[in-house]
């Protein structure tokens, strides 16, 4: 048997698929970070309108749900359905393959490089589930909104942040966003390979600059509304 | 007992090609029907079980480790030599061989040194295209230096890791043909016996150490690659777990032990620090091409901090007495004029035995920097075990076993006494006389794997019909396994207070002091007095915790004890009938006035391979003579 | 200065692979500090011995950093307090007298115990033998020059290849994975000429066994750098990562194609 037979049957019995693979399902999650990350970034921004009164949120709200003709929207929240499910499958699979690799753990460890944040992934991760879950039906459907009037957002929002509670969460939630960015946005770049000695100064930097940009204005919005600024 | 050493005719540039020429071949399909086994996963034993099982053989490879990667052939770390002369600066082939013959004070088989240098530069060949990250120029092309006393740059290297990364090439090669089916490795596993039918090596017992089980191993060859007995003086640069057995039990079944008595004292390792040192470090040589050895000149200044010792003061030994060669004289000479230096009360360091490895004008000449790039990992490694700075204050080092130039006997082809019982690598005797130069024991395992065994052995399996292993049933493989499960018997049977290690030490002591690197008359033959004693105490006061069929490091210990005990007695006899010095062995009763070895060509040019006649005989001293027709005897000068 | 300890260790103790284990506490006086910590483990042991009892098993071979067998977590961090040491070099003047000092075996599902302190690693010798190589059989190589390869890639390599594989990383990891062992490989090979032909096929091929031996996975805390004896860094795991990505994105199956020619 030549040795090109023989590692033919080697490449045979081992051709795991994409998705079994502990990298695929890495990359699965960073890419789906990738683009989540996008959305808050963007959503972000697009309620600096807030700022601008009710007129120019309400229109962008409105923009919003008739780009092509309606359609926009829907392709929009299919993604974001998929990003996020596949975001928590990869997730979830992850770490029931990282509890079962250490069956009996130690009795004493030291952490010498993990953060806090790379720590607490999981629950800063769970969090934000619960979170979104609250703020679709908060501030999309209503549900449980004291006060919704479908079609007039600026109203909503501002009426929304007014029950001091629920500003909290919101703003609890934006600091579970921001351990969750911290880490994860490093990480993505680690996971998809995007490293160079050159650049590995910057990945930090830019993680660091991305979250305290988007946590930061994100809780400006409920600490606006509860200070009066917005009304 | 005959000793053909099967040394080709004929002018030596052509001998080794000639005798593969002349060597039968195996029909490529009859190659899977023969199975051989290779004990040791080492440079020799790895590289061997990779080719061999590239050429279609079936092959078993043990090793004690718990991986074929763990083989203390990873701590080497100067380099390795190959006469490829890429420097342009007149090596060769024959410069290689010369230099290695020369170095050896002409007591090894010029035809096998010669082969050895030739295979030299395929080595090099070889382990490039498996990956070995050797060090480059900018241009991209391979680094040299020079090492260990020679005068070209012919050492390729891989920082101070040259060890580690040829092993993992080699293992690398073995694990893809395990991968591929090719091997079946048993790690965790220890020979205990050698299988001999009418004569011929056909099998061996092995304990498996984590269940145990003592079970036998049936085969068309065996190929030993377990590596030097150092560790019969305790403290050594040698892995702890390194040991005799395998090659003790090959001499026990008739294979003949050549030249026991020389080992290799290793100029530059880290002093002892007390009596619970369990082993010693190697620091390495290439250290010297930088690095100033001396001491002080006067006893009384040796408690001084080095700092407050003028220049005036110090005794730079080896620059005064070797003015040529310097702090680069080679390894028996440097280790011999430390332990003068250390006799006449001028070593330094809280025990006395040490001088110091100075790196304050090479600092001043190149830099700091220039010196971190250079020696960086060895100069943490250093701290880190002494707590002392070498950058500002000297390195302390002292002489230690380091290696085995002695081994089982064998031919050109590599073949022990005992036919189909193959010896590779250190365990053999065969290609670097009384003293090894430095970075040529990678070459040798290499060598004697790669390209040296692959060819040997199938000329001798040509004339071993196929189909033709013994089975299970036969009576000596139940001999051999009773032998072994007897032994492991006796052993708990004790039931003494002493641990395994005791009795280590109280030979390695003796050992030490009278089989070191100064030998007498009377030194060895009180050795051999006390070396029996320390057995006898051993067989009556072991103790011995748990039992046979678990995983038991006493035991495992205690049996390689055993052995060594007997090692011991064999080196200390063999150095006391080898009446003159060479190389590593030094006998203080012939030396010049200057205090060099006097060689004795007339009476002990040879080869001196001792055969076991049963416990409590004298075991026999056979000579092969050595004949020197291309390298001249002559005394080694290094002035 | 040679100084002396009392010390307290708790020291895991498991019979074999089946048996449950536990936290012994044995005491070990007067330590110099001149030992490495494994030759106060042998005066400890030496004790046992003399007192009839079983001494404690522990992996350890050549002792000086290299061969990559000594694995102990010695209190919560694998080889112990100091930074790229192993544990064989570590030497007891990093404790202090009085020092509780616990020491247990790697913990991961594929590196079983065999006994105390003994963890079976040949999950990492089996994800070499799926293709941690080049294919190089005996003989054929070319003259070593005839491949230059640039100084920072050959430079890049041996620092990859420095790698001793004794397991620290996965013992650190929180999720016990061996990405960078894998991916240390993986990059040795990938950075020389030499790796070229088998670059892609490889990374598949080792990711696929390091998968089966079900060790964890990858989630960046950077635990296994700082605890590496050898300085091996994540820029590896990134590199393999990169490549498995690729190999995934163009992977063509094999066709079966041959007969006698």
């Amino acid at each position: 048997m030549s040795v090109a037979e023989q590692s033919i049957v080697g490449a045979e019995d081992r051709s795991p698929g994409f998705l079994d693979s502990s990298v695929g399902r890495k990359v699965v999650m960073a890419i789906t970070g990738v683009v989540l990350f996008g959305f808050v970034t963007v959503h972000m921004l697009g309620n600096l309108t807030s700022y601008m009164g009710a007129e120019a949120m309400n229109h962008y709200a409105e923009f919003l749900h008739t780009m092509i003709h309606g359609m926009g929207i829907w392709v929009f929240r299919a993604v974001m359905l998929t990003a996020v499910a596949l975001h928590s499958w990869a997730a979830l699979s992850l770490t029931l393959s990282n509890r079962a690799a250490r069956p009996v753990g130690y009795r004493a460890q030291q952490r010498q490089a993990a953060t806090w944040a790379s720590r607490t992934m999981r629950w800063s991760g769970v969090i934000l589930g619960i979170f979104i879950i609250f703020h679709l039906l908060h501030l999309t459907t209503g549900s449980v909104h004291p006060s919704f009037i479908k079609g007039d957002a600026y109203h909503n929002f501002v009426t929304g942040f007014q029950v001091p509670a629920v500003a909290a969460f919101y703003i609890l939630a934006q600091l579970c966003l921001g351990l969750h960015m911290w880490h994860g946005v490093w990480s993505f770049t680690q996971t998809l390979g995007l490293v160079h000695p050159r650049y590995n100064g910057l990945r930090r930097n830019f993680a660091t600059v991305l979250t305290i940009l988007v946590v930061g204005v994100n809780i400006s919005y409920p600490v606006a509304v509860l200070t009066g600024f917005i009304h | 007992m005959e000793l053909n050493a099967r040394t080709p005719e004929g002018p030596i540039e052509k001998s080794w090609d000639k005798h593969r020429f002349d060597l039968k071949l195996v029909n490529p399909a009859n190659k899977r029907k023969y199975k051989i086994l290779v004990v040791g996963s080492g440079l020799a034993g790895g590289a061997a079980a990779a080719s061999l099982a590239e050429l279609g053989y079936e092959v078993e490879c043990f090793a004690y480790q718990d991986s074929p990667r763990r083989a203390h052939s990873i701590a080497a770390q100067g380099g390795i030599n190959a006469a490829k002369n890429y420097h342009n600066d007149g090596d060769s082939i024959f410069r290689l061989f010369y230099d290695t013959v020369k170095g050896g004070d002409f007591r090894a088989r010029e035809a096998n040194v010669y082969r050895l240098a030739q295979v030299s530069v395929n080595i090099i060949d070889q382990c490039v295209s498996q990956g070995v990250p050797f060090a480059r120029e900018y241009g991209g092309l391979l680094d040299n230096r020079s090492f260990g006393g020679a005068q070209v740059s012919r050492t390729f290297y891989a920082r101070g890791q040259t060890g580690q990364q040829l092993l993992l090439g080699a293992y690398q090669a073995l694990e893809r043909q395990i991968g591929l089916g090719k091997v079946k490795m048993h790690s965790r596993h220890e020979m205990q016996e050698l299988i001999v039918v009418d004569g011929v090596a056909k099998g061996i017992v092995t304990r498996d150490m984590v269940t145990g089980e003592i079970r036998s191993h049936l085969a068309d060859a065996v190929c030993l690659a377990t590596g030097g007995y150092g560790n019969t003086m305790y403290l050594a640069t040698y892995a702890k777990g390194c040991n005799g057995t395998a090659i003790w039990r090959a001499y026990k079944k008739g294979a003949a032990f050549a030249n026991p008595c020389f080992t290799q004292i290793h100029p530059t390792c880290i002093p002892v620090t007390g009596d619970h040192q369990s082993k010693l470090t190697l620091m390495s040589e290439s250290l010297r091409n930088d690095g100033r050895i001396w001491v002080p000149k006067r006893k009384e200044d040796c408690g001084k901090p080095p700092s407050q010792i003028p220049e005036e003061d110090r005794d730079y030994y080896l620059e005064r007495k070797y003015p040529s060669f310097g702090n680069l004289a080679p390894r028996d000479v440097s280790s011999r004029a430390a332990k003068q230096v250390c006799d006449e009360g001028r070593g330094v360091g809280p025990t006395g035995l040490g001088v110091y490895l100075d790196f304050e004008d090479a600092i001043n000449r190149l830099g700091a920097k220039k010196i971190e790039e250079k020696y960086g990992n060895l100069f943490e490694m250093y701290e880190r075990i002494t707590d002392e700075n070498p950058y500002k204050t000297p390195m302390r080092i002292f002489p230690a076993t380091h290696y085995t130039m002695g081994g089982l006997w064998v031919d050109y082809n590599l073949m022990s006494t005992v036919p189909g019982l193959f010896v590779l690598g250190e365990a053999n005797f065969s290609d670097h006389g009384a003293n090894r130069l430095g970075a040529s024991a990678l070459m040798q395992g290499l060598a004697d794997g790669y390209f040296v065994i692959p060819y040997t052995i199938g000329g001798y399996l040509a004339g071993v019909k196929p189909g033709t292993r013994i089975t299970e049933d036969h009576p000596a493989v139940k001999d051999a396994m009773a032998a072994v499960q007897n032994k492991v018997d006796r052993l708990f049977a004790i039931g003494g207070k002493q641990t395994p290690t005791h009795f280590h030490r109280e030979l390695g002591k003796v050992m030490w002091e009278n089989c070191g690197m100064g030998r007498n008359e009377a030194g060895l033959k009180k050795a051999l007095e006390v070396i029996p004693q320390i057995r006898e105490q051993f067989w009556q006061d072991l103790a011995l915790p748990g039992s046979g069929n678990e995983l038991n490091q006493s035991l495992e210990l205690a049996g390689r004890v055993a052995d060594f005990l007997e090692i011991g007695e064999l080196m200390c006899r063999d150095a006391l009938e080898r009446r003159e010095s060479c190389g590593g062995h030094f006998r203080e009763e012939w030396q010049t006035e200057e205090g060099e070895a006097l060689r004795d060509d007339e009476n002990f040019c040879h080869v001196a391979a001792w055969e076991y006649t049963g416990d409590g005989n004298a075991p026999k001293r056979h000579i092969e003579p050595l004949k020197f027709e291309n390298v001249h005897l002559a005394t080694r000068s290094y002035k | 200065m040679e100084k002396h300890l009392n010390l307290t260790l708790q020291v895991w103790r498991q019979k074999d692979g089946k048996s449950e284990g536990s936290f012994v506490d044995y005491p070990a006086k007067h330590i110099s500090t001149e030992m490495s910590f494994l030759e106060m483990l042998d005066v400890v042991n030496e004790d046992l011995i003399r007192k009839g009892e079983d001494p404690i098993a522990f992996d350890h071979d050549c002792r000086e950093g290299i061969c990559g067998t000594c694995s102990m977590v010695i209190n919560g961090r694998p080889h112990g307090p100091k930074e790229r040491t192993t544990t064989c070099q570590l030497h007891m003047r990093s404790f202090s007298d009085g020092d509780t000092i616990t020491i247990e075996p790697w913990r991961a599902k594929p590196f079983p115990v065999l006994k105390d302190l003994i963890v079976d690693r040949g999950a990492f010798d089996r994800i070499i033998a799926a293709g941690g190589f080049i294919s190089a059989p005996t003989g054929c190589g070319q003259d070593a020059n005839a491949l230059p390869v640039p100084k920072q890639n050959a430079d890049l390599a041996m620092d990859a290849a420095a790698c001793i594989g004794c397991g620290a990383c996965v013992a650190a990891c929180p999720n016990a994975s061996a990405m960078l062992f894998v991916s240390a490989k993986v990059s040795h090979l990938a950075l020389l000429p030499q790796g070229q032909p088998e670059r892609y096929s490889r990374v598949r091929d080792m990711v696929a066994q390091m998968d089966s031996e079900e060790f964890g996975t990858c989630t960046n805390h950077g635990e296994c750098e700082a605890a590496c004896p050898k300085g091996i860094t994540m820029e590896n795991i990134a590199r393999m990562n990169r490549d498995f990505i690729k190999s995934s994105l163009t992977f063509r199956p094999e066709i079966a194609s041959g007969g006698a020619g």
